[in-house]
C-alpha cells in the first residue's frame, strides 16, 4: 500500500509536531509515508469564503501532488471532509473534463487519521502510553460531515496511563469556523468561551482534537485566560510512548 | 368606521448587517440568558421524542422525498389544488409578490367594511409584511397567537419562527401586559403576577373579546392537500382555531410550496412536525377546513397563493431544497450561532440556519448588506442539517450562497478580502511558494512573540487576538523539517519544536 501523508497548509506552516508525530505514529505502525512536496491546501478557505473559482488551482495542486497513491492520511477532520466533499463542486464549476475525474480518483482515497488507523489498519491499540488526564473535543467537520464516530475516543481509550473525562456539550460547536472566526469574531468568541468553560469544568489537564484549527481557537482563549490547560492533536497523544515520555 | 386603537407594527428595517447586530446582542445579557434557557429546554425535549420513534429516519426521508416531488411537479400539483378549492367553494387569488397579495387581502376586507381583522400566527404574512400594508390601509389587525401578541404589545419584532416572543421572559411578559393591554381592548388586572397561568388567562380575556368581534380572519396555513383542497393549521393554543371557525369570512395566504399531494402524504408531516418543532408527539390543536361547510364556520373562503420569489429558489438546483422547509425551528433551537445571538440580528423574519439561506433567496442575492451577510452568520458546524426533519443541507446552501455572494460582487470593488484570496490562490497552487512563504512569515513574526504566542495585533488581526492568543509559526515548518531529516530518518535531533510545544514546556 503507498501511502502519502498530506499533512495539511496548517499543521505545515504552524503545527509540524502534529505532522511529525503523525508520521512517526504511522511509522511505528509499520507504514511509512511518503510526503509528496507538491502539496499544499484542500481549498477549503477558499471555498467555504465563496472565492470557488480561486480554489481551482488549489484542488489542481491536491490532485496532482497525490494522483497514484493507494491512501492519502490527513491529520485533520476538516481538511478530509473538504476534499471528500467539496473537490467535486470545485472541479466542476472549473468545468475540466480532467480535473473532474481526477478528483473522482483522488478524493475516495483521503483517510482522517483515526479512519485510517482503525479502518485501514484494523488497529485500536496503538501501543501508546500517555499518563495524563484528558478531554475530548469531537469537532464537527469529523463528526458531522466525515462521521468518524468513536473511532478516535476507542484510540485514546486503549493508550496506557491516559484517564479520560467527559468534555460537558461536547458536540457543540467551539465557534472557529474558518473565516467565520474573522468574519464574525464576536459570536466565534462567544462559542469559544463557552467551549473553554467546558473545558476547564471539566478538570482536565490536557484538550485533545483532531484538528489544530478548533484548538488553535480554543487554546488560543485557553491560554488568554490562563487556564494552564494545553491542547494536543490526536496525532500527538497517539505518537507518544513510555520511551519518550 | 371607528375609531378603532391601532398598533404601529415594527418593521426590520434599520437593523444593521449580522456581525454589527450579532455584537450589540451579545451584550445583552438577559437575552443571552433567556435564549440560552428556551432553546436548551425544546432542544432536549426534541432530542427526547425522536428517538423514540425507530422509524424517524425513514419518515424524514419520506418528508423530504414528498416535498422533492411537489418542487418538481408544482405546477401540476398547483392545478390540481386550484381546482380542488373552486369545487369546495373557495374562492383562488394568486399573487405574485408581496405587494400583490396584501392588496388582495385589504380589498376582501374593504369589501366586508372592517376596520379589524383577528390574525392566526403565519410566517407567509410576516414575510409579506401584511400588518404594515393593513394598517396603513386603516385596518387594524390583532395577533392572536399568546406569543405573537407579546410581539405586538411590545411593539417588538419576532425572534423565532415558531415563539416569536423567545427572546422574553415571563417578567417581561407581565409587564408588558400591564402596560400595553388597556390601551387596544381588555386590560390586564392590575394584581397580574407571572405565573403562566395568570399570564394566558389574561391573553384569554383580552383575546376573546376580539374573536366574538371580528368578521374577517386571515391566517397562513400548514399544509395544503391538493386532491382535497384542503387546509391545515397546527397549533398549540386553540386560539388559531377561534379565528378559523367564528369569523364570517376567512383568508389565508399561502406560499405554493406548502403543498401535499394526498391525505396519506400530510400523515407524514404530522408526525414530522410537532415533534421537531415543540418536542410533542403531537400538536394540541390541528384544525383542517375544504372550502365553505354550509352553515358551519366561515361562509366565504378565500386562498391566496403566494409566489414571492419562491418559482426563482425552485429554479436554483442547489438552493431549492430550501422549499421543503416546514417552519419547525429545529435548526433555530439547536443551532449555537442562534442560541447565543437571538432572532432580531439577522433583521428577517425568518432568522437561524433556515433563515440565513432562505432570506437571501426569497430577497434575492446582491441587494443588500444585510441579506449579503447572512450565509456568512455561521461556523458551518451541519447541527442544522442534522436536525431538520426534511434533511434540508443547509451548509451545503449556506456555502453555495456565499459563492453566489461573492461572485455578485467580482465586478465591483476589488476588495481586500479577494485580494487576499487571489494570492492565497497563487501561494496554495504550488508547494514550493508555500514554503518560500512559511519562511518569510517565521522570520517577520518572530519579533512578535511570547512564550511562542502572539498577544494582542493591530487591525485586522485583532478581529482574532482581541480575545484569543495566537501560535507563533514555527522555526521551522513541517515540509523544511522533512527535507533537512528525510522524514525523520536521519538522526539530526529535533530542533524544530513547535511554538505550542515551547510554551508547554515553560
Amino acid at each position: 500500500m503507498k501511502v502519502a501523508l498530506f499533512v495539511t497548509c496548517l499543521n505545515d506552516t504552524m503545527f509540524p509536531a502534529t505532522g511529525q508525530a503523525t508520521v512517526q505514529l504511522l511509522r511505528r505502525l509499520g507504514v511509512e509515508v511518503e510526503f509528496p512536496k507538491a502539496q499544499t491546501c484542500c481549498g477549503q478557505m477558499h471555498v467555504n469564503s465563496g472565492y470557488v473559482p480561486e480554489a481551482i488551482p488549489v484542488v489542481r495542486a491536491f490532485v496532482d501532488a497525490f494522483a497514484g497513491y493507494d491512501a492519502i492520511v490527513a491529520p485533520s477532520g476538516s481538511c478530509v471532509a473538504s476534499a471528500r466533499e467539496q473537490h467535486t463542486i470545485v472541479a466542476a464549476r472549473s468545468g475540466d473534463k480532467g480535473l473532474i475525474r481526477a478528483v473522482n480518483e483522488v478524493s475516495p482515497r483521503v483517510y482522517e487519521l483515526s479512519e485510517f488507523i482503525v479502518d485501514k489498519l484494523g488497529l485500536v491499540d496503538v501501543g501508546a502510553y500517555f499518563p495524563h488526564r484528558v478531554t475530548m473535543h469531537p469537532t464537527c467537520h469529523s463528526t458531522r460531515l466525515l462521521g468518524v464516530g468513536s473511532r478516535p475516543e476507542r484510540l485514546l481509550a486503549a493508550v496506557r496511563g491516559i484517564t479520560m473525562v467527559d468534555l460537558p456539550a461536547a458536540d457543540e460547536c467551539c465557534g472557529f469556523g474558518g473565516t467565520f472566526s474573522l468574519k464574525n469574531p464576536d459570536v466565534s468568541v462567544a462559542m469559544g468561551a463557552d467551549k473553554a468553560r467546558h473545558v476547564r469544568e471539566s478538570g482536565a489537564e490536557v484538550l485533545v482534537a483532531g484538528d489544530n484549527s478548533c484548538l488553535m481557537h480554543i487554546g488560543g482563549l485557553l491560554t488568554r485566560q490562563r487556564s494552564g490547560i494545553r491542547v494536543m492533536h490526536l496525532a500527538e497523544i497517539l505518537a507518544s510512548t513510555e520511551d519518550a515520555a | 368606521m371607528t375609531n378603532r386603537p391601532m398598533i404601529e407594527t415594527r418593521t426590520f428595517l434599520g437593523i444593521p448587517p449580522f456581525p454589527v447586530a450579532a455584537k450589540r446582542a451579545l451584550a445583552d445579557s438577559q437575552l443571552r440568558g433567556n435564549m440560552h434557557h428556551a432553546t436548551h429546554t425544546i432542544r432536549t425535549k426534541r432530542a427526547r421524542v425522536t428517538a423514540e420513534l425507530p422509524d424517524w429516519e425513514q419518515l424524514r426521508v419520506a418528508g423530504s422525498d414528498i416535498k422533492d416531488d411537489v418542487m418538481a411537479n408544482l405546477g401540476h400539483y398547483l392545478v390540481q389544488l386550484e381546482e380542488s378549492l373552486t369545487k369546495a367553494g373557495a374562492t383562488v387569488h394568486w399573487a405574485r409578490d408581496a405587494a400583490e397579495a396584501n392588496q388582495i387581502v385589504i380589498d376582501i376586507a374593504r369589501r366586508h367594511e372592517v376596520d379589524e381583522v383577528v390574525k392566526v400566527k403565519s410566517m407567509a404574512t410576516g414575510e409579506i409584511e401584511l400588518n404594515i400594508a393593513m394598517e396603513k390601509a386603516g385596518i387594524s389587525v390583532w395577533e392572536t397567537d399568546l406569543a405573537e401578541l407579546i410581539v405586538q404589545l411590545g411593539h417588538d419584532l419576532p425572534s423565532h419562527i415558531l415563539v416569536p416572543a423567545i427572546h422574553r421572559n415571563r417578567s417581561e411578559v407581565r409587564e408588558i401586559f400591564l402596560r400595553e393591554m388597556g390601551k387596544v381592548g381588555m386590560p390586564a388586572a392590575a394584581d397580574l403576577s407571572d405565573e403562566p397561568a395568570e399570564l394566558a388567562g389574561a391573553a384569554r380575556r383580552h383575546l376573546r373579546e376580539k374573536f366574538l368581534r371580528a368578521k374577517v380572519a386571515v391566517s397562513g396555513a400548514n399544509f395544503m392537500v391538493a386532491e382535497t383542497g384542503t387546509l391545515a393549521v397546527v397549533e398549540s393554543e386553540g386560539n388559531g382555531r377561534m379565528c378559523l371557525t367564528l369569523p364570517e369570512v376567512l383568508i389565508s395566504v399561502v406560499g405554493i410550496e406548502k403543498i401535499v399531494p394526498t391525505w396519506e402524504d400530510l400523515e407524514v408531516f404530522l408526525q414530522l412536525l410537532p415533534r421537531s418543532a415543540t418536542g410533542e408527539r403531537m400538536n394540541p390543536y390541528t384544525s383542517t377546513w375544504t372550502g365553505v361547510t354550509p352553515g358551519d364556520g366561515p361562509q366565504e373562503v378565500h386562498v391566496v397563493l403566494l409566489d414571492n420569489n419562491r418559482t426563482k429558489v425552485l429554479a436554483d438546483e442547489v438552493g431549492r431544497q430550501a422549499l421543503r422547509c416546514i417552519r419547525c425551528s429545529a435548526c433555530l433551537n439547536v443551532c449555537p450561532v442562534y442560541e447565543r445571538v437571538g432572532g432580531h440580528a439577522y433583521g428577517t423574519i425568518y432568522p437561524g440556519p433556515i433563515g440565513a439561506i432562505l432570506t437571501p433567496m426569497l430577497k434575492g442575492v446582491g441587494t443588500s448588506k444585510s441579506t449579503d451577510a447572512l450565509p456568512f452568520a455561521s461556523s458551518l458546524c451541519g447541527v442544522c442539517y442534522e436536525v431538520c426533519p426534511v434533511k434540508i443541507n443547509i451548509p451545503e446552501v449556506l456555502v453555495h450562497l456565499r459563492e453566489q455572494v461573492v461572485d455578485s460582487h467580482r465586478s465591483g470593488m476589488p476588495g481586500t478580502l479577494l485580494t487576499t484570496m487571489k494570492g492565497a490562490s497563487w501561494l496554495l497552487g504550488g508547494g514550493r511558494r508555500l514554503g518560500l512563504m512559511q519562511k518569510a512569515a517565521g522570520l517577520s513574526t518572530r519579533v512578535l512573540w511570547k512564550n511562542g504566542m502572539i498577544g494582542r495585533m493591530p487591525a485586522p488581526m485583532n478581529r482574532w487576538t482581541d480575545a484569543r492568543d495566537c501560535p507563533a509559526p514555527p522555526a521551522e515548518s513541517f515540509r523544511a523539517w522533512w527535507t533537512r531529516t528525510d522524514g525523520g530518518r536521519k538522526n539530526t535531533g529535533t530542533s524544530s519544536k513547535t511554538a505550542r510545544t515551547e510554551t508547554d514546556q515553560k
